[in-house]
Parts: C-alpha cells; sequence; structure tokens
C-alpha cells in the first residue's frame, strides 16, 4: 500500500447519526467476490431520493463526508468502507464509528475522522454553506482543517503507522513469527477445533 | 474476566499499545472470505492454522431447498468450497446434518470453550461470549490477517458491568431483557467496550438464553459480550460433540476455572436494570434501542428532546409508517420470521411451539420458521414441532441466515412489516422497503396467531373471555 498523508478535498453533508452499515450498502450489492465494483451500492436506498445529499450537483466529486454520532453502526461488512471508497470518498468525519467499520475503515485507507460534537457541526455547516470548501484530513499531522479552522483528532496509533508508512499489516505481523510459534507451542494440545482435512 | 482472556493471549506487545492476540478458533463463511482468501493467493500465503480455522455455507443458502440455483450463491459457495478444499479447512456445506448458522453450530459442536478468543467475518459473533469466550467480528482485511497469521493486532478495550438483578417474570425471555437494557441505554451506548453481563438473572439463563443475550450485545455498539463461565456452562459442554472429554476434561476444567471473574473487579462503566418488573419488549423503530414493552404505544418524538434522538425518531416513524401515540398491540403484521442467530435454537422453537400448538396464522399473515442449524431442525421434528409450525400454516424450512439480513431469496416483500426474532430491525435490512419490529419467539408466535403484536397472555386472554 502507497503511504498516505494527508488528503484535500471537497466535502458533503449528511445530517444523520446511527447511520448502519446496511443502509451504508444493503446486502444485496454486499454479493460479491471482489474489492472493487461496490459503489453502485453505496446508499443505494437514500439515493433513490432526488434529494438525497450525494445526488445534488453542488456536492459532486466531494471527497469527504461529514455525518453525525455513530457513523457506521452494525454488520462486519468491509463492503461497506469498499463502496464509501469506490464512491470516492477519503475520509469520513462523524462524533463516533462503528467499532468494526471504523477497523476496517483504517485497513482500507478511508479515514475515519472522530471530533467533537461542535465541531462536527461548525464543519457541516460549513460545507453546507460553501460546497467548495476545502477540506484537509491530515494523517501525519493529526489535524482536520477547513476555512479559518483547525481541529485535531486521533485514530489508533497502530494503524496510523501502518497507514503513514505504507506498511503491509501481515508482514508487520510475520516478523513476529518467532514468538507467535513460542505462543503455539505452549497451547494445550487439546485446544483444537476442527477435523484434520487434508488440503 | 475480559482482561484475563486478553492476557493469557498476548504473543508481543507493540510499543503503540496495541497487543498482538492470538486467536483460538476462527470461523468462516461465504459472504465475507473470498476476498482474504485471494489475497492470501496474491501474496503467495499460506493458511497458518487450518485447525483452528472451520468454515460454513450459511449467509445465503436458500432454505425452501436443498438445491442452489441462485448464480451469485453459488458462485460464492463454489470459491469457499475450493478456498477450503485447497487450504485444508474443514467446511460444514448446505445439506450437511452439521450445517447452520455459523453461531449456531460452533456452540452445538461444543468447539468454544471458556477463555478462548474467537473472531468471524460477522459481527453478531459476540455470541459465543456466553461460554466465556472473548469472541467478536471482524472485517474481511482482519480475516485474512487471521488467516495468515493466527493472531490480530489490537488496542486492550474497556470494559462495562450489565448487571441484570431479580428474577425475570414467566415470559420474559433474554431476548425482552435485552431490548429492555438497549431501550434504557442505547443503541450506541457501549461502543468501544466489553460488556460483562452479571447478577443473578443472568446466572439463571441456560446456555441459549445466554447466547441469545451476547448475540445481542453488539446491537448496544459494544465490541463484545461475555458472561462469566459456570456450570451451566461445564453441562453445556459434557459431551459436546467436539468438547474435551476424558482425561483432556479434567485439564480443561482447571484451565476455564481460571476465567472467573474476580470478586473486585473493577470495570469503566456499569449499568444494572431490574428485570423482576419487565414484559415483553417488541421495538417501534429503526435500530435496536427504539423499543418499548408491548403494553405501551409508539412514542412521540417530542418525548426524545430535541436532540439527534428526536430527529432519529421522526425518520423512524417515518419509514415505519407509525403514529405516536398507537398502541403497539394495535400493530398489525403481514409476516412472522422465527430464527437467526438470535433467535433460532431448539428452546427458542419450543418456546413458540407452545404457543402455536393447536392454534393457527391469521388469514393475510405468513410465517416462515427457520431452524438455527440441522441439528436444531432434527431435534425439532424429533419433537413433532415442525408438525405444530406446519399445522399453524407456518413454512418449515432448512438453516441458514435467511430473513434475517435477506442475503437470500426469504425477504419481506415491499413495505410489509415483519415481527422478527432476528438482531436488526434496520432500514431496508430484510428487504428494500422493509417495516421491522423485533420480538422474542413467545411474542412471534403469539403475533402470527393473532396478525397483530401480541404476547402469549394476550391469548390466554381471549380464550377465558
Amino acid at each position: 500500500m502507497l503511504p498516505l498523508t494527508a488528503h484535500t478535498g471537497t466535502a458533503v453533508p449528511l445530517a444523520r447519526s446511527d447511520v448502519d452499515t446496511d443502509t451504508i450498502i444493503p446486502s444485496d450489492y454486499c454479493r460479491r467476490l471482489t474489492k472493487t465494483g461496490f459503489g453502485p451500492g453505496l446508499f443505494a436506498q437514500w439515493r433513490q431520493d432526488p434529494a438525497f445529499v450525494l445526488n445534488q450537483a453542488r456536492h459532486a466529486g466531494a471527497s469527504v463526508l461529514v455525518a453525525e454520532r455513530n457513523f457506521g453502526t452494525g454488520s462486519s461488512r468491509e463492503p461497506a468502507v469498499w463502496a464509501l471508497r469506490d464512491w470516492g470518498f477519503a475520509a469520513v468525519v462523524a462524533e463516533g464509528f462503528g467499532d468494526i467499520f471504523e477497523r476496517n475503515a483504517l485497513r482500507n485507507g478511508l479515514l475515519p475522522v472522530r471530533l467533537p460534537t461542535d465541531a462536527v457541526t461548525t464543519l457541516r455547516s460549513a460545507v453546507e454553506a460553501d460546497p467548495a470548501l476545502p477540506v484537509t484530513v491530515d494523517l501525519a499531522e493529526s489535524t482536520v482543517c477547513a476555512g479559518e479552522w483547525t481541529w485535531s483528532f486521533r485514530v489508533d496509533e497502530h494503524a496510523r503507522w501502518l497507514l503513514l508508512n505504507g506498511l503491509d499489516e501481515i508482514d508487520v505481523t510475520l516478523a513476529e513469527e518467532t514468538a507467535i510459534a513460542a505462543y503455539e507451542r505452549s497451547r494445550p494440545h487439546w485446544l483444537v477445533p476442527a477435523a484434520p482435512v487434508a488440503p | 474476566m475480559a482482561d484475563k482472556i486478553w492476557d493469557a493471549h498476548v504473543v508481543t506487545t507493540a510499543g503503540d499499545a496495541s497487543d498482538l492476540l492470538y486467536i483460538d478458533l476462527h470461523l468462516v463463511h461465504e459472504a465475507s472470505s473470498s476476498q482474504a482468501f485471494d489475497g492470501l493467493r496474491t501474496a503467495g500465503r499460506k493458511v497458518r492454522a487450518p485447525g483452528l480455522t472451520m468454515a460454513v455455507e450459511d449467509h445465503n443458502v436458500p432454505t425452501h431447498t436443498l438445491r442452489i440455483t441462485d448464480p451469485i450463491s453459488v458462485e460464492q459457495l463454489q470459491t469457499l468450497r475450493r478456498n477450503c478444499a485447497e487450504h485444508g479447512i474443514e467446511l460444514f456445506q448446505h445439506g450437511d446434518r452439521s450445517q447452520g448458522i455459523v453461531h449456531v453450530i460452533a456452540p452445538e459442536l461444543g468447539v468454544v470453550h471458556p477463555g478462548m478468543t474467537v473472531v468471524c467475518g460477522d459481527s453478531h459473533t459476540s455470541t459465543h461470549g456466553a461460554f466465556g469466550a472473548l469472541a467478536f467480528g471482524i472485517g474481511t482485511t482482519d480475516l485474512e490477517h487471521v488467516l495468515a497469521t493466527q493472531t490480530l493486532a489490537l488496542r486492550r478495550p474497556a470494559t462495562m458491568a450489565v448487571e441484570f438483578t431479580g428474577v425475570p417474570p414467566t415470559g420474559v425471555t433474554a431476548k425482552d431483557m435485552m431490548l429492555a437494557l438497549l431501550a434504557r441505554i442505547g443503541a450506541n451506548a457501549a461502543a468501544g467496550h466489553v460488556i460483562e453481563f452479571r447478577g443473578p438473572a443472568v446466572r439463571g439463563l441456560s446456555m441459549e438464553a445466554r447466547m441469545t443475550m451476547c448475540n445481542l450485545s453488539v446491537e448496544a455498539g459494544a465490541r463484545a459480550g461475555m458472561i462469566a463461565p459456570d456450570d451451566t456452562t461445564f453441562a453445556y459442554l459434557d459431551g459436546a460433540e467436539r468438547a474435551p472429554s476424558g482425561a483432556d476434561l479434567v485439564r480443561a476444567r482447571e484451565h476455564w476455572a481460571g476465567f472467573t471473574t474476580d470478586d473486585g473487579a473493577v470495570f469503566d462503566r456499569t449499568a444494572r436494570l431490574d428485570v423482576s418488573t419487565l414484559t415483553p419488549f417488541v421495538t417501534w423503530g429503526t435500530n435496536p434501542g427504539q423499543a418499548v414493552p408491548l403494553s405501551e404505544a409508539v412514542p412521540d418524538p417530542e418525548s426524545f428532546g430535541s436532540g439527534a434522538a428526536r430527529e432519529s425518531a421522526e425518520r423512524a416513524l417515518a419509514y415505519m409508517d407509525l403514529r405516536p401515540g398507537t398502541p403497539m398491540r394495535e400493530i398489525s403484521i403481514d409476516m412472522v420470521f422465527l430464527g437467526s442467530c438470535t433467535n433460532g435454537r431448539i428452546e427458542d422453537l419450543r418456546a413458540a411451539a407452545d404457543v402455536l400448538r393447536g392454534r393457527t396464522v391469521a388469514p393475510g399473515t405468513d410465517m416462515l420458521v427457520v431452524p438455527g442449524s440441522m441439528a436444531v431442525r432434527a431435534q425439532a421434528e424429533a419433537e413433532g414441532l415442525d408438525e405444530v409450525f406446519t399445522a399453524a400454516g407456518g413454512s418449515w424450512r432448512y438453516s441458514g441466515c435467511s430473513m434475517c439480513l435477506g442475503m437470500n431469496a426469504d425477504r419481506v416483500k415491499g413495505t410489509r412489516r415483519c415481527a422478527s426474532t432476528s438482531n436488526r430491525n434496520y432500514e431496508g435490512r430484510q428487504g428494500p422497503r422493509a417495516r421491522t419490529h423485533l420480538v422474542s419467539p413467545a411474542t412471534a408466535a403469539a403475533t402470527a396467531v393473532l396478525g397483530r403484536l401480541a404476547s402469549p397472555a394476550d391469548l390466554e386472554e381471549l380464550c377465558s373471555h
């Protein structure tokens, strides 16, 4: 993966809390074998409404989504993240995220930016008023900048380090082979649940 | 308890506050794994521990037939079969006697024990916490990481104690207790936390009811939910097909005894709910926290103040086509779904059958009964429950996730209204415009009979009049 340090783009306001993963992408659209091609399923139901914010020409091309509380609550489906990426989003700013969604987002370079309520409200109002307002999400500096405002945010340190350095997490873990093998030797022998199958 | 399990699984500790945690059991299904196996193949990596990995076909399989014709389902299942064969992973195929919903079959087989770490590419992996295991859902990228390394790098989660006090009245189930809790604390109140369910009302629950409870902990936003192991846990594992036996059982019992909760355990947060006055709960909105007692009415959004909760309630009522003040009992129901990893076990089917025996499903209402596993189906048939359901007019099916998430052909059509024993009442969850009310199995059965939201007590009242 290429190192990720900062992203600048316009933003789209989504004034809704508790946006669940089934709304982000209904299960019908999850039935794919690839990691791409999920864009058409993004907010599939809501997009049927011509007034829905993603259908508005003034927000076309936006790459930062500004939501409310608890964005991405619900299922573990990674297509929720892949669909947002496919659509062109690089970051989601919200007051909080579903745990699994947040982790999935970080593992796909979709930055989940957690800000306090007043900051999210201010940013959402600002981009509603001026859809062309550039918003910068800087992972290296851990800041969001828009117009006159700058806010700090924190993401999981391990994920941040992987993203900033463009590291493959599996490679990083496999470098701990000695420790993993030692742990495996210490496990109880009866803790092997699956029946053996010849590959 | 969560801390003890954590400490027992730390492989290494990185400098950035994350621990590399060993995973004892990795459960895999067809709907979230294909991209992970592709990733392994591209990188030339192998599955590190096939003996700690089990796969099952559950999410998109049909339940009306054992013949799969939907081309996308066929492709996903063939891909899983190919991946399992290539990596030597045990697979329970559609139609096998041990096939079923992943969170139903793993406990049934006896492969989930106290003190284990369990992951699966499905959020309701929290179910397995009922055994005193640390069990949580992961996405596809993490799934690939576990396949390749049998570990995950994680930050230690915060802990939350939920204490259920009192004795639940007859007819009040683990489902009602959890809907009441979610209504009280909100659908996101436990974000970032591992919940430990405690208290006398939890101790009195069967293992299956504990699974329902832990299953729904993720609906509180929790990373996981768990219950300390006790004699109920050990009795359930005794004789389970793959649980340790003989000398191994003696060692296992010693090992398991190390994963109880210390008396003075400190939690980051606590919540308490007295269940002695609870009555059956139902949801009225589009998240599982939007729930009220069946005896109450659709709430007025005004009662939620002026913030996001009120806006959320307004939107939910518009989607659900409900008016504030309408008694929940007057809401008519077109479809009843009994099943899912939340309430698809034999005790759930028995509870519903007890209500339906000698009664019929109301005209204009359809009922779908999907056993959580083929073993549950066989057991139900041995007890004659299938005949109770079919005689009442219900449809008796094979096992799978089915109408819980509408990934197969079982969906709620149009804007029909469904009383469902599953776990999520999100917009579009059971069908693009479907309206879902979450209920317990007994409430589902009574609702089927009357064609409106109802509890078994309502049926008895009608009979006595």
